[in-house]
């Protein structure tokens, strides 16, 4: 599925800062019985953000107003948990395009990259850093440079590189997907397929 | 040059390597299912094509089905949506669907075995983290998200990094009613659920070997639970015993080649891994989780750990508390407990109602404990009326259910209420993961059994003296 194409992303951040957020609490199981990937951000973080009623929890971050922005920062090991890639289609879904954390799980990473949400690692020195001057000042805003691989906080103007692979990092810049890339390799695979018995 | 059975697996599979960037991986078999699939074939609808190998694709239904009256329709709308989706799909690409009342129906890494679609040295992938099951066979078995899905779909292949290797050993033989499920929920307690991530783990030494692959597909199976991609044990006489004759295995002649490969997999003496660990058998104790990951587990005479005796964030550990209402230094012997669920493709195989039966025999079920037992596959279902397991299961005064995820992942009816603490054979105690508000214990078949009878968490071992003298 195309995505909007990532280069240089400023904004403010809302702070999650909970270590092992899993995929459960991201979108619970029973919001998964769609058959078209439509409306998940309506239910992001549903248990955490509303009651069983309906009604919006207070205390959660993401009711609250003060908080906003394109970006969401989490503690360590986010996105632990199951493979369903509706996680990440619920934080982009929201409006979110890049998610910070000090470590990331496997599966979730490798889904935010699927759909156009760029995982961003950074040191726990970092990311306390991050969650220390949006306390300081909600509205503190990040730029997110894509091509040069750096994450900065703009009022203090701390800056940290991070990591990507080089192949992911020209599908996100471009907006493209790896069907893109694997149909255009498939004779290939097909003269793979034929030497592989079943 | 000297290669780990994961390198040898993976490196024949490798159709390009793309400079500075993923491996293109060809995948030998596919297994797909009704909630992570329907987007998938949206996509390939959109670009107009059709899936490349439907014989590589194997369907069923499993996560969103009702383990009771399954011959009626499905009553939730959404769910039956779903499955409905998933039935058009297979039909319109021709892929086999084993729908809900289909013998071979039943949750997807269960019926995958069973089937002989499981092979060693194969590539398997599923839209479900658990796919790591398979790896119990010398496969190499992951889960992925729906883009992937779609991918494999469209091209047999996926791109992903070559993982790094890591090797868990453990020697020694295993103590009095210590199983596969404990073997695992040790191993994630020492690593956390984030140690292996990054890695995909080989099991080794003599635990591994003397289990019986079922034990192997349970301790597979929970590799996801510490961040691996997945994990694998290297086939052997038992592996192969397991799927000689299976309705998808290789016969004739190309058995035979097949067997000449899969005595090849197994990692060169001097293979080197990015990590190495090796723990004694007989430090390990039955488990059960006390919190809200699959890292927060002990030994089940233990308490509770201090916030301050626990590696991370403090905040994070007490909230985990404060949802199952437990406290730092609790003893969990004697917590009274409301449900018992055996099932999913952790513990739902014939081996795993064995051991509860074994348990339950001869005693009756807690008036407080709602028991829910549900078998992994039809297989199953049959193989414990064969078996004659039912009757023990009756006359204690418990019911069987179909088969299906049920309360692993809560997307149907089995829902364990809000507050309500369940001990579970299923893989995740993640907050709500068996309901809105549920609070789940992981723990083995026999520790469940010992519940389901005395309504509290309980020691199995004190009601096995009799089975094991
Ligand atoms: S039983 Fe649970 S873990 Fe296994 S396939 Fe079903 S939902 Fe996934």
């Amino acid at each position: 599925m195309a995505y909007d194409k990532f280069n240089i992303l400023t904004s403010s951040a809302v702070p999650l800062p909970i270590e092992n957020v899993d995929t459960d609490q991201i979108i619970p199981a029973r919001f998964l019985k769609a058959t078209e990937r439509k409306g998940f951000g309506d239910n992001l973080f549903r248990d955490w953000r509303y009651n069983s009623d309906g009604s919006p929890k207070e205390h959660f971050v993401l009711n609250n107003p003060i908080y906003s922005g394109k970006i969401l920062v989490g503690g360590k090991n986010f996105g632990s948990g199951s493979s369903r890639e509706h996680a990440a289609w619920a934080v982009y879904d929201y409006g979110f395009r890049c998610v910070v954390s000090s470590f990331f799980a496997d599966i979730f990473r490798g889904n935010c990259l699927n759909v156009g949400v760029l995982p961003v690692q950074v040191s726990a020195g970092f990311l306390d850093k991050i969650f220390t001057a949006i306390e300081a000042d909600p509205k503190t805003e990040l730029k997110i440079d894509l091509s040069e691989q750096t994450i900065t906080i703009l009022a203090t103007g701390e800056s940290e590189s991070f990591e990507i692979n080089g192949y992911k990092k020209q599908n996100m810049l471009n907006g493209f997907d790896d069907i893109d890339y694997l149909l255009n390799i498939k004779k290939d695979i097909e003269v793979f397929a034929e030497n592989t018995p079943l | 040059m000297s290669k780990t059975l994961f390198d040898k697996v993976w490196d024949s599979h490798v159709v390009k390597h793309i400079e500075n960037g993923p491996d293109v991986l060809f995948i030998d078999r596919h297994l797909v299912h009704e909630v992570t699939s329907p987007v998938a074939f949206l996509g390939l609808k959109n670009r107009g094509i059709k899936v490349l190998y439907p014989e590589r694709t194997f369907a069923t239904a499993d996560h969103n089905t009702p383990t009771r009256n399954q011959h009626l329709p499905v009553q939730d709308p959404l769910s039956a949506n779903q499955l409905k989706a998933l039935e058009e799909n297979a039909a319109a690409h021709s892929i086999p669907y084993w729908g809900l009342g289909h013998e071979k129906n039943g949750i997807v890494h269960v019926i995958g075995p069973e089937n002989g679609i499981t092979a060693p040295g194969a590539t398997i992938v599923c839209g479900d983290s658990h796919t790591s099951t398979h790896g119990a066979f010398g496969a190499i078995a992951f889960g992925i998200g729906t883009s992937e899905v779609e991918m494999v779909l469209s091209t047999q292949c996926i791109m992903q990094p070559k993982p790094k290797k890591m090797r868990i050993n453990i020697n020694g033989s295993l103590s009095k009613a210590v199983t596969p499920k404990d073997v695992a929920l040790f191993i994630i307690s020492k690593l956390t659920t984030s140690g292996a991530t990054g890695y995909f783990v080989e099991y080794a030494g003599d635990v591994f070997k003397n289990m019986s692959m079922e034990g192997r597909m349970t301790v597979c199976n929970l590799s996801i639970e510490m961040g691996a991609r997945g994990g694998m044990i290297a086939p052997d006489e038992k592996t192969f015993e397991y799927i000689k004759g299976r309705e998808y295995t290789p016969k004739g002649a190309d058995w035979d080649n097949a067997m000449a490969y899969w005595k090849t997999l197994y990692s060169d003496s001097d293979a080197v891994f990015d990590k190495e660990l090796t723990f004694e058998a007989s430090e390990i104790e039955p488990m059960i989780t006390y919190g809200t990951n699959p890292g927060m587990g002990m030994g089940i005479k233990n308490d509770i750990p201090l916030a301050e005796a626990v590696e991370g964030g403090v905040a994070t550990y007490k909230k985990s508390l404060e949802y199952m209402a437990f406290h730092e230094g609790d003893a969990m012997i004697g917590k009274p407990i409301d449900f018992v669920f055996l099932g999913s493709c952790t513990n739902g195989r014939i081996e795993d109602f064995r051991a509860f039966a074994s348990i339950i025999k001869g005693r009756k079920k807690a008036e407080n404990v709602t028991a829910w037992l549900v078998p992994g596959s039809h297989r199953v279902e049959e193989a414990i009326k064969e078996e004659g397991i039912l009757d023990i299961l009756h006359e204690a005064g418990f019911e069987l259910r179909e088969p299906g995820c049920s309360a692993c992942l809560a997307m149907n009816d089995d829902k364990i209420p809000a507050g309500k603490y369940a001990v579970s054979t299923s893989n995740r105690n993640f907050e709500g993961r068996q309901g809105p508000g549920a609070r789940t214990l992981l723990a083995s078949p026999l520790v469940a059994a010992a519940a389901a009878v005395t309504g509290k968490v309980t020691d199995p071992r004190e009601l096995m003296e009799e089975a094991f003298a």
